[in-house]
């Protein structure tokens, strides 16, 4: 019997990159096929041609065998494919069920729209997937996980049978990761099928039934989670042997360079975000904030880079007292961020690379002179940085909104780590890189402290907090719980902290002696 | 290192000429204005009776007038334009100075009716391409005429080389102060510059309307009127008597060169653009966004304010009632046309220029009304703002990347 969906020969070429390379490509009725490839192979782009976005120069698609020609997203829609972008596309103000109704609208007699026969039909659809949704809710109420699964029925409803999610656990807290490797099961044990992109090896183990790994727009092969380990999916991703982990030397914290006192937020809903912290960083140390999404990091960091003026409290950069300050005096101290919403904060997606890579140094010699910029200064250091950060891009003019998410996640990194800097705010440095990003960023992360830089390291990732952290601070409800030194961190601790439970000291030692006896 | 940067078996040089060709904007701006004139023609054969009446002759007597029609349209609208090319092949064979330059006319007066559009547009297009969108250049032009004209005629004893720089400055000075206040207050409390500067407007009319009337009226005239501006303030003519162009002209070039070299040279330029890209970057990145849209609102403003002195030191050397007839508004859309490149802007400003030159012949000749080039205008303006009409009529390629398109504030300024 044909495959529910074959992909034959699918090449796409954008100026100066060949994208995807006569992909071949199949998918079975019932399963979870896991696409894995290091930034910038095309798996983005070729999830883009499947749904209409983009169309492909050369190959075919086939559904159950039949031959089908995708121009539109309507097209891939009647041909029951759907998709999950990583950036959802719902409107805050309305509710769910008039999300999902958009453009598939059910209407009475009289031209009136039918919200509750659109309803029973969603919390049909909920019920049979555990989808748990509330069709009456505000979109703009409800968390990110919850917003997901708004998006999943969004394609239930117009009747796909092909899944595709590109990164959806990429802004998902870790519980809400399980949640929907548990909805996608379900999905499955139904008879759907679903493409699934991740960069988190674990997760394609976790719950893939088929893993296709593509790399320079070519499939370099296939296998399932029982034939591979993690370490030969990160080979056969990057080409070469990756270290997962990385060696930790011992810190030695020299003067402090972040002090925070007595710190209060105001998020924009005016709810108080950031409630009475205190800390500081030192010369040569990494401080880790773990804790959940949500729970004040966001503001924090905020404040701590002018972006958001704190309500009361001190925050001293070197001495240099700044809360009231703009962004452009505290970068001038010698501060660099990297910050959490990449597209939204971090880059200007309408310019090309090299302008992007001079965002916040502009206005320095040897980038400009007086007022006109030095546009040869400018693309030679681009060049450099490109070549040095492993940017994939045909130039460095070319727009950022080219580049693929990792690729521009780079563009950011590269730019910060490349001024002469003290202290780095560093908000979820790694997000949608691959395994070999985050190993090239950790080394530069390690070799910033080492140079006594002091790093303030905010991430959802309990294990890159553990990994590169040298005291770890959890944050819940705006406060923070406990600082801990990494040595005694570990996974079930913090975890306990960062569900808002302070453990006593026995547990705490308790819980070390097991992990210790774990690992002998 | 596996490097994209070579592709093995890349297609041939030519065949990515076509398919970037098919898939670009400027390819879709040309077929736009091809389009919009084809229907245009339609129209006009359309709305004629003696279209009408040849095909109740025959059909075909009926497709021939229509065709005629069209033609006739067209051909005048083009001599309107650019002039009668048999009238200057004779009159430079004639040799007589008056005579060639009466033929010649048309194409001068079309770059005079250029003139204020490229200043109009370069206001419009800077305010967008700062994420602003400047309504108020008609207001703008309003004032700057009348600064202008102030500094034209109650200085005196000035050498011309003084003087016109000086009243052209007091035409940006007025129009910046215009565009400064709905600037200063979208910065300062997130008021929309749309309705400010619609505001603004009326102002700007009734303000000039109490001007002319009260302490700027001549008062050797019964009319309201301004005294005439001192022969030193006169923007230079070119040419002797019948071809109105003067050095306005080349002065609006100028400027459309050095926008382009402020907003794609300067670190001003850089910032500003930040700014209109993406806010909340710009923030990040250190700049000041609220000096940006002062400064931007205040620029625009400014070349808005040089498209009325340009009028009033230029053609009418005094300031009368309802002088201009929506240049300002016009702008807007020119600058949408222009891609809001200042380059574009000028190419537009030309199309604007030439058409409405060319309307009054049109008019005047085949008894077209001159509102047919605005049908033609607005076609136009629809198929750039809706490319994707052009793109499925003529079957181009869908763009690979979102097509630009304009960001505005949202209500509440941030
Ligand atoms: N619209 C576009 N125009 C030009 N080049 C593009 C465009 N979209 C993608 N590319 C290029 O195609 C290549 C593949 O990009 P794609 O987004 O598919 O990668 P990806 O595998 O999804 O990577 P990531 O894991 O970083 O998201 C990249 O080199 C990228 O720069
Ligand atoms: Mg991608």
């Amino acid at each position: 019997m044909a495959p529910l969906l074959e992909l034959r020969g699918i090449t796409k070429r954008f100026p100066g990159v060949l994208a995807n390379d006569h992909i071949d490509l199949t998918l079975e009725k019932g399963e979870i096929h896991a696409l894995l490839g290091e930034n910038g192979a095309g798996k983005t782009t070729l999830m883009n041609i499947l749904y209409g976005l983009y169309s492909q120069d050369e190959g075919d698609i086939f559904v159950n065998g039949n031959k089908v020609t995708i121009n539109e997203p309507t097209d891939a829609i009647k041909a029951g494919i759907g998709m999950v972008h990583q950036h959802f596309m719902l409107i805050p103000v309305f509710t769910v069920t008039e999300n999902i109704m958009l453009g598939e609208e059910y209407v009475k007699a009289g031209g009136f729209l039918d919200r509750k026969k659109a309803a029973a039909k969603i919390t049909e659809i909920s019920d049979k997937y555990n989808l748990n949704v509330n069709p009456d809710a505000y979109v703009r109420d409800l968390p990110v996980g919850t917003q997901q699964r708004v998006e999943i029925i969004k394609i239930l409803f117009r009747e796909a049978e092909i899944l595709i999610m590109d990164e959806p656990s990429a802004v998902l807290t870790p519980q809400e990761v399980d949640e929907l490797f548990k909805i996608m099961r379900v999905l499955v044990d139904q008879g759907k099928s679903i493409i699934f992109i991740t960069h988190k090896l674990r997760e394609v183990m976790e719950c893939a039934d088929r893993i296709t790994v593509i790399r320079g727009g070519k499939v370099i092969g296939s296998t399932t989670p029982k034939e591979a380990d993690t370490k030969k999916l990160a080979t056969m991703m990057v080409g070469r042997d990756v270290q997962l982990k990385i060696k930790k030397t011992k810190s030695d914290p020299k003067e402090t360079v972040l002090n925070v006192e007595n710190l209060r937020v105001m998020n924009s809903q005016q709810h108080l975000a950031v409630d009475d912290i205190s800390f500081n960083v030192r010369a040569g140390e990494v401080l880790g904030i773990a804790g959940v999404q949500g729970n004040g990091q966001t503001e924090l960091v905020r404040a701590l880079t002018g972006l958001l003026p704190p309500t009361e409290g001190k925050i001293e950069i070197l001495g240099q007292d700044t809360p009231q300050e703009k962004p452009r005096f505290i970068t001038e101290l010698g501060s660099a961020h990297i910050p959490e919403d990449r597209q939204k904060d971090g880059l200007i997606l309408a310019f090309p690379v090299a302008d992007n890579l001079i965002l916040n140094t502009y206005f320095h010699e040897p980038f400009s002179k007086g007022i006109t910029l030095q546009f040869d200064e400018i693309a030679n250091s681009g060049n450099a940085l490109v070549e040095k950060f492993d940017i994939r891009t045909p130039s460095v003019n070319t727009p950022v909104s080219n580049l693929s998410g990792g690729n521009q996640q780079k563009v950011i990194v590269a730019r910060e780590f490349s001024r002469p800097i003290k202290l780095l705010i560093a908000s979820q440095p790694t997000r949608g890189l691959d395994v070999g990003s985050i190993e090239y960023i950790h080394k530069r992360l390690m070799a910033k402290r080492e140079e006594g830089c002091a790093i303030l390291l905010v991430s959802t990732e309990l294990d890159e907090i553990i990994q590169l952290s040298d005291r770890i601070a959890v944050m819940y409800r705006g406060k923070i719980l406990d600082i801990l030194d990494a040595q005694d961190a570990t996974k079930e601790v913090l975890g306990l902290l960062m569900a808002g439970i302070k453990p006593s000291d026995e547990m705490k030692s308790q819980a070390k002696h097991e992990e210790q006896i774990i690992l002998t | 290192m596996e490097n994209q940067k070579q592709t093995q078996n890349k297609p041939s040089g030519i065949a990515v000429f076509f398919d970037e060709l098919s898939k670009s904007s400027g390819m879709v701006t040309f077929l736009a204005i091809l389009t919009g004139i084809l229907i245009a023609g339609l129209l006009v054969a359309l709305t004629t009776v003696e279209v009408y009446d040849a095909f109740s002759i025959s059909f075909w007597s009926g497709i021939k007038e229509a065709l005629r029609t069209a033609w006739n349209t067209y051909s005048s609208l083009f001599i309107g334009a650019f002039g009668d090319p048999k009238k200057i092949a004779a009159a430079f064979q004639g040799g007589d100075g008056l005579e060639i330059r009466r033929a010649i006319n048309p194409f001068f007066e079309s770059l005079v009716q250029t003139t204020p559009f490229i200043f109009g547009g370069l206001s419009v297009a800077l305010g967008f391409r700062v994420g602003l969108f400047n309504i108020g250049a008609e207001g703008q032009l309003f004032i700057g005429a009348m600064t202008s004209v102030y500094a034209g005629y109650a200085i005196t004893g000035l050498p011309a080389y003084i003087h016109i720089p000086l009243a052209l400055l007091a035409g940006a000075a007025g129009g910046a102060a215009w565009g400064f206040v709905p600037g200063y207050l979208k910065a300062k409390t997130g008021a929309h510059e749309v309705i400010i500067t619609i505001m603004m407007n009326y102002i700007a009319f009734k303000l000039s309307d109490f001007m002319l009337r009260g302490p700027m009226k001549d008062p050797n005239e019964y009319t309201p009127k301004t005294p005439w501006i001192q022969e030193s303030a006169q923007l230079t003519r070119l040419f002797p008597d019948t071809i109105r162009f003067h050095i306005g002209f080349f002065i609006a070039l100028g400027v459309a060169y050095f926008v382009y070299w402020l907003l794609f040279k300067t670190t001003w330029g850089f910032e500003l653009r930040t700014v209109g890209s993406n806010p909340n970057g710009a923030r990040y990145a250190g700049i000041n966004t609220t000096k940006a849209t002062v400064v931007a609102m205040s620029l625009a403003g400014s070349l808005a304010g040089l498209a009325g002195a340009n009028e009033v030191l230029g053609l009418n050397y005094r300031l009368v009632p309802s002088f201009t007839s929506g240049y300002g508004f016009d702008s807007i859309a020119l600058a949408l046309l222009g891609k809001n490149h200042p380059l574009g802007v000028v190419l537009s400003a030309l199309l604007f220029g030439f058409l409405r030159n060319g309307s009054r012949q049109m008019q005047l000749k085949s008894g077209v009304p001159i509102d047919i080039v605005s049908i033609l205008q607005a076609l136009i303006l629809t198929f750039i703002a809706a490319p994707a009409i052009i793109r499925s009529i003529y079957r181009l390629k869908k763009p690979d990347h979102e097509e630009e398109t304009i960001k505005v504030g949202s209500w509440g300024g941030n």
